[in-house]
């Protein structure tokens, strides 16, 4: 990618979804249309509200130091980020102060990219810390949705060790199946609940240059295209000889324009006073919890693919798609218990199910179609009551009406296997064929597709095509 | 008849005998409250539509008391004495008050006090100036004057307090009364106003030690709603009241209690300390062995700017939620932030500005090791030494302050910073989250002086006992002002 070492570095701030309540605060940890619903006086900074923390908050960040390969604290306890904004009414946020000791310190990730290279991502950090209310700026006015004040985000930050958009966006992507693998959060970027900074610098020697951060980019797609932008953008200043432009400072990505703009200078960083929250004593973290949490780390994908490859012969490729979306893997998996074929099941889920739902950009969970009925229709299929081909009308139908394929699966339309039924028919066609039947016998033997095709026309499709050819070969040789 | 000079238990026995009902001591009680109001000032809101409650074999049922106004009371104006909060009525109700509510406790009205806690003085809140029952040219002390002012007047036997530096036990001296704040963590602080969050705590202004011993055991409890609290259900204080405390060791501050140490001390601070003598004579006609111990002076004088730096760093992040725009009264301007900078530039008084100033100054990134962090050391230096003390020691007996309760027109008293440390030491309780009671010892020409005992975490009882049993070797338990008790 160009001339220039390009150093990246990452925050990935990701919501947990799956606690039933928020990070300090008792009000439901859910996604609503309602605004302003699920709240606590706390969540609107009343006086006299004081933050309670969430253990199963911190058992679930503890989960993800471990994945991580952090170090985890002795002890956990909070500070207090001091700044004025209308999102956040206490004025303050909860969170925790790296390098001062948060839930996950000093760690790394593996990442195998699409061509199976690796790539290490050292983890600076992990930590725990409340996300604030949600705004929505409107033409003379802005709104304000307090359901999202409160709810618990993850926040990790990598050391400057990216070295190009495709691999930083790989980490992403591995990530939030982390984040789902371990039922921690949805971490749908469509719902808003991963959002990233990127921090880039471009040299052309071994220091790094000047530090540039992208503060609040939504999606991967976001996180890719600003990469680029940004090493353009400072490549092109470099190679002008006009490099001292390039300043340390935030910008911010904008989608419509594809680029990033000036936001503020680092000098006129704001100065946040921490100090430690003093309403939450310290919390020791026992050895036995942690090991405790350790053994309860669920099979991450990349353990799932490689299972995949060598359990049941998968391909790579299959294999990968499957473990991408976990509840994708799930299904699958699901299909393995009913006692589904592995091959067979892989390929109805990549090819069908998937290409299924990309195409109606549909999650599974949403999916009518259920391993249980997946079976159904595949039994059917290897007992010859339906071809393949009826197989997959079937699969249509049930998505499209959403009833049970057992209704579309009758003796009307089902596969003709019975053979003195077949053999009439096949009689009935030799005789009105004679001319081809002579031909055939006098070594013209291509002529058998013509064979099975007038059966085939004959029933409609609905003949066995085994039991056919069966018999074509022995009224025929 | 007059009852509301009386204890809780003689109250409680009134009642359950018949001689009085509910109705007629919260009748009485705000009767009184507005004769005190007019006299003292102590009031922000007095409920005149309270009604008296059932009797029960509870102690604090059907009996009226006060709460200041820094407790949130859902459906009552509470405003902790601040214009910033002049209109708020909250929607919930501080669990210490709901404690007392199953009691069967009746509040009768919520009493005025320095703005949010900040203040010694009772001067500063947004209704005016509390003024002292026993001479109404001085001062109650602060912050919980107007509780102080009402229970050394008798408008009923107790009253809630909140006490960050000494905000509880400092007015219980000035106004001859009893003020007792138990161990950090022991009563909820849900729905108290927060002022510094590591040193606030809430307690109550009595008559008596054992109405002390009464009402904290009304309200304290583990409170799902504040980490900081403990489980205290096997605690009991009143029931295990006694004044059977021979072998106990208490021990003082020498340094600060020898009259040799300050040049050119006032005859009110001679009469004081010659006074604080004559209560460790009574303390150990009770066989309690008292001892004075030296605390390295840099230590001592280190208390009063410790207490600045950490208090005021707590106080601006905790009124940060201050801003006028989801409560209180809405400032002007053209958008969010200049709405913010007039609501709180008209809503704070001077004093708490100047505090905001510290402590944003002492946490700054650039300050935050110098000030903030120092302070916090400091803090853990001075808790480390009194609890190796605590070690050897019951607790720690000192006179409260350096005399009587100052003037109003402060050009009348002299003011020496030689008596810094004796003037704020009872910040060490705050410090370490200690238990700590004042109780009146003795009068200096006609105005009240007091004493406290402090004692080692969860070991209030043992802190009562000693106060109750120094209580009974002297003659002004449930005192009224001007009163004929």
């Amino acid at each position: 990618m160009g001339k220039y070492n390009v150093t990246i570095g990452l925050e990935m701030h990701c919501e947990v979804s799956k606690t039933n309540s928020k990070v300090f605060s008792s009000a439901r940890n859910e996604y609503s249309d309602l605004a302003n619903s699920n709240i606590r006086p706390i969540d609107m900074g009343f006086p006299g509200t004081l933050p309670v923390l969430n253990k199963e908050c911190v058992r679930m960040s503890l989960m993800m130091s471990e994945v991580l390969h952090c170090r985890q604290p002795e002890y956990v306890y909070f500070e207090r980020k001091n700044y004025y904004y209308p999102d956040m009414p206490k004025n303050f946020q909860i969170t925790q102060n790296p390098p001062e000791d948060c839930v996950g310190m000093n760690g790394y990730l593996d990442i195998i990219r699409d061509d199976n290279t690796t790539f290490r991502v050292g983890i600076d950090n992990i930590h725990l810390e409340e996300d604030a209310a949600s705004m929505n700026h409107l033409y003379d006015t802005s709104t304000i949705d307090y359901n999202r004040a409160g709810v618990p985000l993850l926040e990790l930050v990598t050391e400057p060790c990216i070295k190009s958009a495709d691999d930083a966006v790989s980490f992403l992507e591995y990530m939030r199946t982390i984040y789902q693998y371990c039922n921690i959060s949805e971490a749908d970027t469509k719902k808003g609940q991963i959002r990233c900074d990127v921090n880039i610098s471009i040299s052309d020697n071994e220091e790094l240059g000047t530090k540039v951060e992208i503060k609040n980019v939504n999606s991967f797609g976001g996180v890719h295209d600003a990469i680029v932008y940004e090493i353009k953008r400072q490549s092109e200043l470099k190679d002008a000889g006009r490099y001292d432009e390039v300043e340390q400072e935030t910008r911010r990505w904008d989608e419509e324009s594809g680029t990033t703009i000036r936001m503020r200078s680092k000098v006129d960083a704001i100065d946040y006073k921490y100090f430690v929250e003093p309403n939450i004593p310290r919390y020791k973290v026992s050895k036995e919890w942690l090991e405790e949490i350790r053994k309860s780390i669920p099979e991450l994908p990349y353990e799932r693919k490689d299972n995949y490859i060598t359990k049941y012969g998968l391909s790579d490729y299959d294999a990968t798609i499957l473990v991408k979306d976990k509840n994708i893997s799930d299904y699958f998996e699901k299909c393995l218990e009913l006692g589904i074929d592995a091959k067979i099941a892989c390929n109805w889920v990549d090819v069908n199910i998937v290409g299924y739902l990309n195409k109606n950009e549909m999650d599974i969970i949403d999916f009518y179609l259920t391993p249980e009925m997946l079976k159904f229709i595949i039994d059917n299929m290897n007992s010859g009551t339906i071809s393949s081909k009826q197989a997959k009308e079937v699969f249509f139908k049930v998505l499209e009406e959403e009833k049970e394929p057992k209704n579309f699966i009758s003796k009307e339309n089902a596969q003709i296997s019975d053979a003195s039924e077949l053999e009439s028919i096949i009689e009935e066609i030799l005789k009105n064929n004679e001319n081809q039947v002579n031909e055939y016998k006098n070594g013209k033997t291509n002529l058998f597709d013509y064979f099975v095709g007038q059966v085939m026309k004959n029933t409609r499709g609905k003949a066995n095509p085994v039991i056919t050819k069966e018999l074509l070969h022995k009224k025929l040789d | 008849m007059k009852y509301m000079n009386l204890s809780i238990t003689e109250l409680h026995e009134k009642l359950k005998n018949g001689e009085v009902t509910s109705e007629e001591l919260v009748k009485e009680s705000l009767e009184l409250s507005h004769k005190v109001q007019d006299k003292c000032n102590a009031f922000v809101t007095i409920l005149d539509d309270a009604k008296g409650g059932n009797v029960t074999d509870d102690l604090l049922s059907g009996i009226p008391y006060g709460v200041k106004d820094n407790y949130s009371l859902k459906g009552v104006l509470s405003t902790g004495s601040s214009n910033t909060l002049k209109d708020y009525v909250p929607f919930f109700t501080a669990t210490a008050v709901a404690n007392l509510a199953k009691h069967g406790a009746i509040v009768v009205n919520k009493t005025a006090m320095d703005e949010f806690g900040m203040g010694g003085t009772g001067t500063t809140g947004h209704t005016g100036i509390q003024k002292n029952p026993w001479d109404v040219t001085r001062m109650c002390a602060g912050s919980s004057s107007g509780s102080a002012a009402a229970v050394a007047s008798g408008v009923y036997p107790y009253a809630l307090g909140s006490d960050t530096g000494d905000s509880i036990r400092k007015p219980a001296a000035y106004c001859g009364i009893v003020g007792y704040k138990p161990t950090y963590g022991m009563i909820s602080r849900y729905g108290l106003f927060a002022f510094a969050s590591s040193l606030d705590h809430c307690g109550v202004l009595t008559r008596s030690v054992r109405d002390a011993a009464i009402v904290v055991d009304g309200m304290k409890g583990i409170d799902k709603y504040d980490m900081t609290t403990w489980d205290s259900s096997n605690i009991h204080l009143n029931d295990n009241l006694t004044n059977d405390v021979k072998g106990k060791k208490l021990f003082y501050i020498k340094e600060l209690c020898d009259i040799e140490n300050y040049k050119d001390a006032t005859d009110e601070l001679k009469t004081h300390l010659e006074n604080f003598k004559e209560t460790i004579k009574k303390c150990e006609s009770l066989g309690i062995t008292v001892e004075g111990v030296s605390i390295d002076s840099k230590l001592l004088n280190a208390i009063p700017s410790t207490y600045v730096v950490v208090s005021c760093a707590e106080a601006t992040s905790n009124m940060s939620n201050l801003t006028g725009l989801i409560f209180g009264p809405r400032g002007e301007g053209s958008n969010y932030i200049e709405m913010m900078k007039d609501h709180r530039t008209k809503g704070f008084s001077p004093l708490i500005k100047r505090r905001f100033i510290i402590g944003s100054y002492v946490l700054q990134s650039e300050n935050q090791d110098r000030y903030f962090k120092n302070a916090q050391r400091v803090r853990r230096l001075i808790v480390d030494k009194v609890k190796e003390l605590f070690k050897e020691y019951d607790g720690l007996i000192m006179p409260v302050g350096t005399g009587v309760a100052k003037h109003l027109d402060g050009s009348k008293d002299i003011l020496k910073s030689d008596t810094a440390a004796l003037e704020d030491h009872l910040q060490i309780g705050n410090f370490g989250g200690f238990p700590s009671i004042t109780i009146p010892n003795g009068f200096i020409d006609n105005l009240p002086v007091g004493i406290n005992i402090t004692g080692n975490c969860y070991d209030d009882q043992n802190v009562l006992n000693i106060a109750y049993a120094l209580e009974g070797t002297m003659n002004y338990k449930g005192q009224i002002a001007g009163g004929d008790k």
